[in-house]
């Protein structure tokens, strides 16, 4: 009795370590792939302000200028004028479509029918 | 075990043939009994003394141990997951109210050497003078043949010019990782941005703080790491910033002037839409200040907070409005204007010398009669007088968020008297910055609330304290709106948007006292649209002249007033105002007749 005791303790002992050290290495594994993923996120953090400061240095308003009056011929690019205010009913929306007419209809409710008697 | 008898039988039986006393046996084998129990007592003793010592000596080498690991090893913060990313940028983005970057960090190297691990120290000071070309040769080679252990050759290099000097393949010239400030915009709103420099330095980092303008003004905030990447929001406009600079800079130029500020302000949240100053430079890389001469001419200067100027007849309103305030006098009533007038036994001259006789109130401001202000300004006295302008911000630094704001202390007579009074009323004998002159129309332009400039964006209104009443604020506004419709800034008619104003153009004082005669201040104060404004435009130009006529002319009706009018119309749409039409005066209070 008493040595069936020690046994299973023993192998309760073994089991236990077994969990707490599967539990350790799963733990370690999830941290370093967090780490990997903290790394790429703050690579491409890095990555993304270096693109909003290209971004923000290629719209710089003095190259947007020179860049509209070098191609005003193609362009026409003009600096904004108050008399380009419209209002709304001066646009002028494409006239509406003719409503769609079937001459080709087909009754659908008998088939309906047959599917779901 | 076997315990020996105390009474063995057979020495009893000996000792009794002896004739011994058998109880000496006794007593012997007791007392060696006690000695074996004593000593046995004592082993134990001795052995448990020792297992306990060696416990003690396990615990405190335990401890000691952890306490030496924890003294060698590196110090590591407890794991957070996804915090670490934000932390890499040192310092905060400045944004414009739409979010567009103004000042961000970029990621760069600085250049460094060790001398003592370099192979061919001659050639590779000969690369690098060829990819750097102003460095000195001959002192790159005695650095690096000396005694010199460490020395920077660049704070900052581009990616490209690390890779050519990488390829150098010279093993003591190294990289440390720099993060730099980078102003994309260039020139654009520099005197606002100030700029950045760095602090303390190391190989591995270097700290970024900012030495001028708002980067130093919120230096704590930028860098603290609290606020991580959290942009700082500037009320700046990008586009409607870029739009005035280059009007200004056009105007200044045909204009022929020195200089030119000019501010854009919202009259209702205090917000300052756009601030300029030209020259201007580039924050990227920020001119050393000038070491002699006037620091007014560098262009580091910030003419439009740090420049007082003595702002002419744009100051006449403030005393009408307060003089209607008062009660003393309305829009109609008429005042003497003729001369000669004579004030503390100086003579006050109009402009040119002229004589407008009896005027009305309005007709004072639109044609900008000294004498007519000068007499109202009597009537309220100094006292007043002075009460008012203070209210008004006009005797302290304006509260603006940049750091050379505190140096914009207007200049103020040091006795009040009734010549300053009369002078002051029409804008000579105080100095202030044209963002005093904004924030004192801004109280105009919204019904007569004193409201602070800022440069930080707010979506609410300020809730000022209340320097005139709603009604002589509007009169106010009318009288600025006939100047433009009829008076002296004529020119600054930009249809649809009913612009109210006031020219002043004030004599340049010589630094050793005295006035020249040919250098001008010349400042438009307008604001728009006049029946509802939303916004308040100072424009000042520096010793302009405008020579398209016979002489030259230098009022502000011809210089600052067009420029003026030119970035109204550049800049009111990409504000988003509709051009409107201007209601009628009413006919009932129309003069028909007099």
């Amino acid at each position: 009795m008493r040595s069936l005791f020690y046994v299973l303790s023993a192998l309760a002992v073994i089991a236990l370590a077994y969990w707490a050290y599967h539990e350790n290495y799963r733990t370690q594994h999830a941290q370093s792939e967090a780490d990997a993923l903290e790394d790429r996120i703050s690579v491409a953090r890095q990555r993304l302000r270096v693109l909003n400061a290209e971004w923000a240095y290629l719209n710089r308003p003095s190259r947007l200028r020179e860049l509209a009056e070098i191609n005003y011929e193609r362009l026409g690019l003009m600096p904004l004028q108050p008399y380009q205010f419209g209002r709304i009913d001066q646009v002028a929306y494409p006239p509406a479509e003719e409503p769609l007419v079937f001459d080709n209809s087909i009754e659908v409710s008998d088939q309906d029918q047959e599917q779901y008697p | 075990m076997i315990r020996t008898p105390l009474r063995p039988l057979a020495r009893i039986l000996l000792a009794r043939d002896k004739g011994e006393n058998p109880d000496a046996i006794e007593r012997e084998n007791i007392r060696l009994r006690h000695e074996q129990m004593r000593d046995r007592a004592r082993r134990r003793a001795e052995g448990r003394l020792l297992v306990l010592g060696v416990m003690f000596f396990c615990a405190f080498a335990l401890v000691g141990g952890r306490m030496g690991v924890l003294a060698h090893s590196e110090p590591s913060g407890p794991r957070v997951s996804a915090a670490g990313a934000d932390i890499l940028a040192q310092r905060a983005d400045i944004v414009d109210r739409h979010g567009r970057i103004l000042a961000t960090n970029f990621d760069t190297h600085s250049l460094y050497a060790q001398p003592q691990q370099m192979i061919e120290p001659e050639s590779a000071a000969q690369a690098l003078v060829e990819i750097f070309p102003d460095l000195d040769e001959a002192r790159l080679v005695k650095d690096f043949t000396g005694k010199r252990k460490f020395l920077w050759i660049k704070k900052v290099i581009s990616p490209e010019q690390q890779q050519r000097v990488h390829d150098i393949g010279e093993p003591g010239l190294l990289f440390g990782p720099r993060e730099m400030r980078l102003y994309p915009n260039g020139n654009l709103a520099a005197h606002v941005l100030g700029g950045a420099g760095f602090g303390r330095e190391g190989v591995h980092a270097a700290e970024v703080i900012g030495v001028a303008g708002i980067e130093k003004y919120f230096d704590e905030r930028l860098r603290d790491p609290a606020h991580g990447a959290r942009p700082l929001e500037l009320s700046l406009d990008l586009t409607v910033q870029a739009a005035i600079e280059h009007v200004l800079s056009g105007g200044m130029s045909i204009m022929n002037a020195k200089g030119a500020a000019a501010v854009l302000m919202d009259v209702r949240t205090g917000e300052i839409i756009s601030i300029a100053s030209l020259p201007d430079f580039d924050p990227n890389d920020r001119p050393r200040p000038l070491t002699k001469g006037d620091a007014g001419d560098s262009p580091l200067f910030n003419r439009a907070v740090q420049g007082v100027y003595e702002l002419g007849s744009t100051f006449k309103i403030f005393a009408i409005a307060q003089a209607m305030e008062l009660g003393l006098v309305n829009e109609d009533t008429v005042i003497d204007t003729s001369g000669p007038m004579r004030v503390g036994g100086f003579p006050i001259g109009e402009f040119r010398g002229k004589n407008y006789g009896e005027l009305t109130t309005s007709d004072i401001i639109v044609k900008s009669s000294n004498r007519g202000t000068g007499r109202i300004a009597l009537k309220i006295g100094p006292e007043r007088q002075q009460t008012f302008l203070r209210s008004l911000g006009f005797f302290e630094p304006t509260p603006l968020e940049i750091i050379e704001a505190s140096g914009g202390k207007p200049l103020l007579p040091q006795r009040w008297t009734e010549l300053s009074t009369v002078t002051i009323s029409y804008g000579h004998g105080l100095s202030s910055s044209p963002l005093h002159l904004a924030a004192g129309y801004a109280a105009i332009a919204n019904g007569g609330r004193m409201i602070q400039p800022t440069l930080l964006r707010r979506d609410t209104p300020q809730a000022g304290i209340r320097v005139i009443s709603e009604t002589t604020a509007a009169a106010a506004r009318r009288m600025l709106r006939r100047v433009v419709s009829s008076g002296t800034a004529s020119l600054g008619e930009v249809p649809g948007y009913a612009v109210g104003g006031k020219t002043g153009t004030a004599d340049k004082p010589k630094p050793r006292g005295g006035y020249y005669d040919d250098k001008v201040i010349a400042t438009f104060a307008s604001l728009f649209p006049a029946h509802e404004p939303r916004y308040v435009l100072i424009v000042t130009l520096d010793e302009p002249v405008e020579t398209s006529g016979d002489k030259p002319r230098r009022t502000a009706g011809w210089t600052a007033v067009p420029v003026a009018a030119e970035i109204i119309t550049r800049v009111a749409p990409l504000l988003g105002l509709r051009p409107t039409i201007e209601p009628e005066p009413l006919t009932g209070i129309t003069l028909t007749s007099n």
